[in-house]
């Protein structure tokens, strides 16, 4: 049973029950984000530094996510990996503590990130002693790279952000997890419960949805469908069940006639 | 290839025309397709979409959710001088027009920035009218460096510049650059400016071009509702909002509705847009670029505004103030450039806001 296993996330030597990330963005209001996180049980929440403000005038955001819940500060805005690099100290200075995700985004049709800036953020950060979690093209060059300059974990996008399309990314996603030596967090277009379901059972360490939670009409009860998701899909990994076949299994053996 | 090329294939473009020919059948297939092209854009702008705009409204409001969420930006205007040396006939602020002129001091800068901070802005707008001599780069640099300490972006909308004396202002701290065409159409346009620099169409026409070399990281556009034929207008400006985007993929892309109210001493609009086809303009611009930035003004009334919430929208100015020192009460015999009609305070918007299912985002930028 998946509830007596010890079968933990680790993220930069923490360990997280839930292999569900969520975010803080997209919500109609910041009094959803408790409710969500402990209707779905994620130990992991992901804030853009941008929308941190210490004199917020009403509540700041951070004052929405209970102590238990690990702050994922992103560097979301960066274009490249110098502003990268300036806004993940900020958040620390601020008190988002060590862990960071690292976004450079330069293209604003689509959001993708721009692996080489990426890497090189990565580099320096984690010299600097932050658990960085890169956002990624799916590439398993740039992955091992990201691994020797020392993430924590590679963050590969399912679809591009907020587009709800699910793993349109898929092949080269089932490669990295083959061949990573850390953890694969699909992160981005993760619009349904299935499609994090399908990430898992293919044995991605963990997904982060924030969109498809955030604008749903209730999403509590959204963040619950998914935790559920992701549960069954590393069960059915751990299971280690049998995958899909794109042939027919033949009826009659080409072996057989061996006999005994 | 500059914008100013990409538009002179629509220089003898029958708007007129085009527009006449789109058939409802054309708006069903446009509204059936994800990715649409300028054609698109021009059959959603036609008179035949005015009788699909429900359901150009529900796609417009999933896709808004979908990439910006259940979100509004917050900003406040901050005029700081209202000298003016060109002659735009439908401005407030223009030289033809005879009234006691105001430049605020970095201390008034100051007092201003503290007024509006008060309020939990992070997001300011700066303005000026074109008077270089008025308001030099040291003042603007001096303003933009006081501003830091309060604010978490810094935009301009100030006289169109050269790309290097924008650097001067990106390296200073400003990071979003707002700048109209006022009207693409050329003849009109020689017509409302007719002296001074801003007479020179092209030079306006390609300063978004030059913000983004200059390493603005927003750049926000638009056309001025009430001087050019409205549908082709709308059209024009939204093909100038995609060529930026296209050509400059890591700057974030708005377009703003700005239509003319009465300003002091300014002409009657010729081309009056209502509000059945400002929602008409937003719904046709939000389907053609999924993620472009929609701001709305002050100049639009409360209950208005309170509807557009739903429409696409993603940015509200809000406690506007257009007269220079009007924050902090400094100058109170200053004028005006245009009037104000949604009168609320920060807090009735962002109660407004919130009460509409969305949430009022007041910080969305960090100044590294």
């Amino acid at each position: 049973m998946l509830e007596k296993q010890h079968d933990p996330l680790v993220l930069g030597g923490v360990e997280l029950a839930s292999r569900l990330l969520t975010g803080t963005g997209k919500f109609s209001s910041r009094a959803q984000i408790a409710p969500m996180l402990a209707a779905s049980g994620s130990e992991m929440i992901t804030v853009a530094l941008r929308r941190v403000d210490p004199d917020d005038h009403q509540k700041n955001i951070l004052e929405y996510i209970p102590d238990t819940v690990h702050l994922l500060p992103n560097t979301s805005g960066a274009r490249t990996a110098d502003e990268a690099v300036r806004i993940a100290r900020i958040a620390r200075e601020a008190g988002c503590g060590d862990f960071i995700k690292i976004e450079v985004i330069t293209d604003m049709t689509y959001l993708l990130p721009h692996n080489a800036e990426t890497l090189k953020a990565t580099e320096i950060l984690a010299g600097e002693g932050f658990i960085v979690l890169p956002y990624m093209m799916p590439d398993v060059t740039v992955s091992k790279q990201l691994f020797d300059a020392g993430a924590a974990a590679v963050m590969p996008l399912g679809s591009p952000i907020g587009t709800n399309r699910g793993l349109e990314m898929k092949p080269m996603i089932k490669m990295m997890i083959e061949l990573s030596r850390i953890p694969v967090i699909v992160d981005a277009g993760i619009g349904r419960p299935s499609q994090a379901a399908e990430a898992m059972e293919m044995g991605a360490d963990a997904v982060l949805v924030n969109t498809a939670i955030a604008t749903s009409h209730d999403p509590a009860l959204a963040g619950e469908a998914f935790a559920l998701a992701v549960r069954a899909g590393r069960a059915a990994y751990l299971a280690e069940m049998a995958e899909e076949k794109s042939y027919a299994e033949a009826s009659s053996p080409l072996t057989g006639f061996l006999g005994e | 290839m500059s914008f100013l090329d990409h538009i002179s294939q629509f220089e003898h473009f029958d708007f007129e025309q085009k527009f006449q020919e789109v058939t409802p059948e054309d708006v069903a297939r446009t509204l059936e397709r994800d990715r649409l092209n300028s054609r698109d854009l021009l059959v959603l702008l036609s008179a035949a979409a005015a009788d699909y705009l429900e359901p150009m409204a529900q796609k417009a409001r999933r896709i808004t959710h979908q990439y910006f969420g259940k979100t509004i930006g917050l900003y406040a205007p901050m005029y700081i001088a209202d000298y003016c040396t060109n002659y735009c006939t439908y401005c407030g602020f223009s030289a033809a027009v005879d009234f006691k002129r105001t430049k605020l001091t970095l201390t008034e800068i100051e007092q201003e920035a503290q007024a509006i901070a008060g309020s939990g802005i992070r997001h300011i707008l700066v303005l000026t009218g074109e008077a270089p001599a008025k308001t030099p780069m040291s003042y603007l640099v001096g303003a933009v460096e006081i501003l830091k300490h309060y604010f978490s972006s810094i935009a301009l909308e100030i006289f169109p510049m050269d790309e290097a004396d924008y650097k001067i202002l990106v390296d200073a701290g400003a990071d979003s650059l707002t700048v109209y065409q006022e009207v693409y159409d050329k003849k009109i346009y020689k017509e409302v400016h007719p002296k001074g620099k801003k007479s020179d169409y092209s030079y306006r026409l390609l300063t978004p071009e030059r913000g983004a070399r200059a390493g603005f990281r927003a750049l926000n556009i638009g056309t001025l509702f009430g001087l050019g034929e409205p549908r082709s207008e709308a059209f024009l400006a939204g093909i100038h909002a995609q060529y930026l985007e296209y050509e400059f993929p890591e700057v974030e892309v708005s377009l703003s509705l700005p239509r003319m109210t009465k300003a002091k001493g300014g002409i009657q609009p010729k081309n009056i847009l209502n509000d059945k086809g400002f929602v008409q303009c937003m719904l046709a611009w939000r389907l053609f670029m999924p993620r472009l930035g929609l701001t709305v003004s002050t100049r639009e009334s409360a209950a208005f505004r309170n509807r557009l919430i739903h429409l696409g929208a993603t940015r509200f100015s809000a406690g506007s103030k257009t007269d220079v020192g009007g924050y902090a009460s400094q100058h109170t015999d200053a004028t005006p450039q245009f009037e104000i009609t949604d009168e609320r305070s920060v807090d009735e918007v962002a109660a407004m806001i919130a009460e509409s299912g969305y949430q009022p985002v007041f910080k969305d930028w960090e100044i590294v």
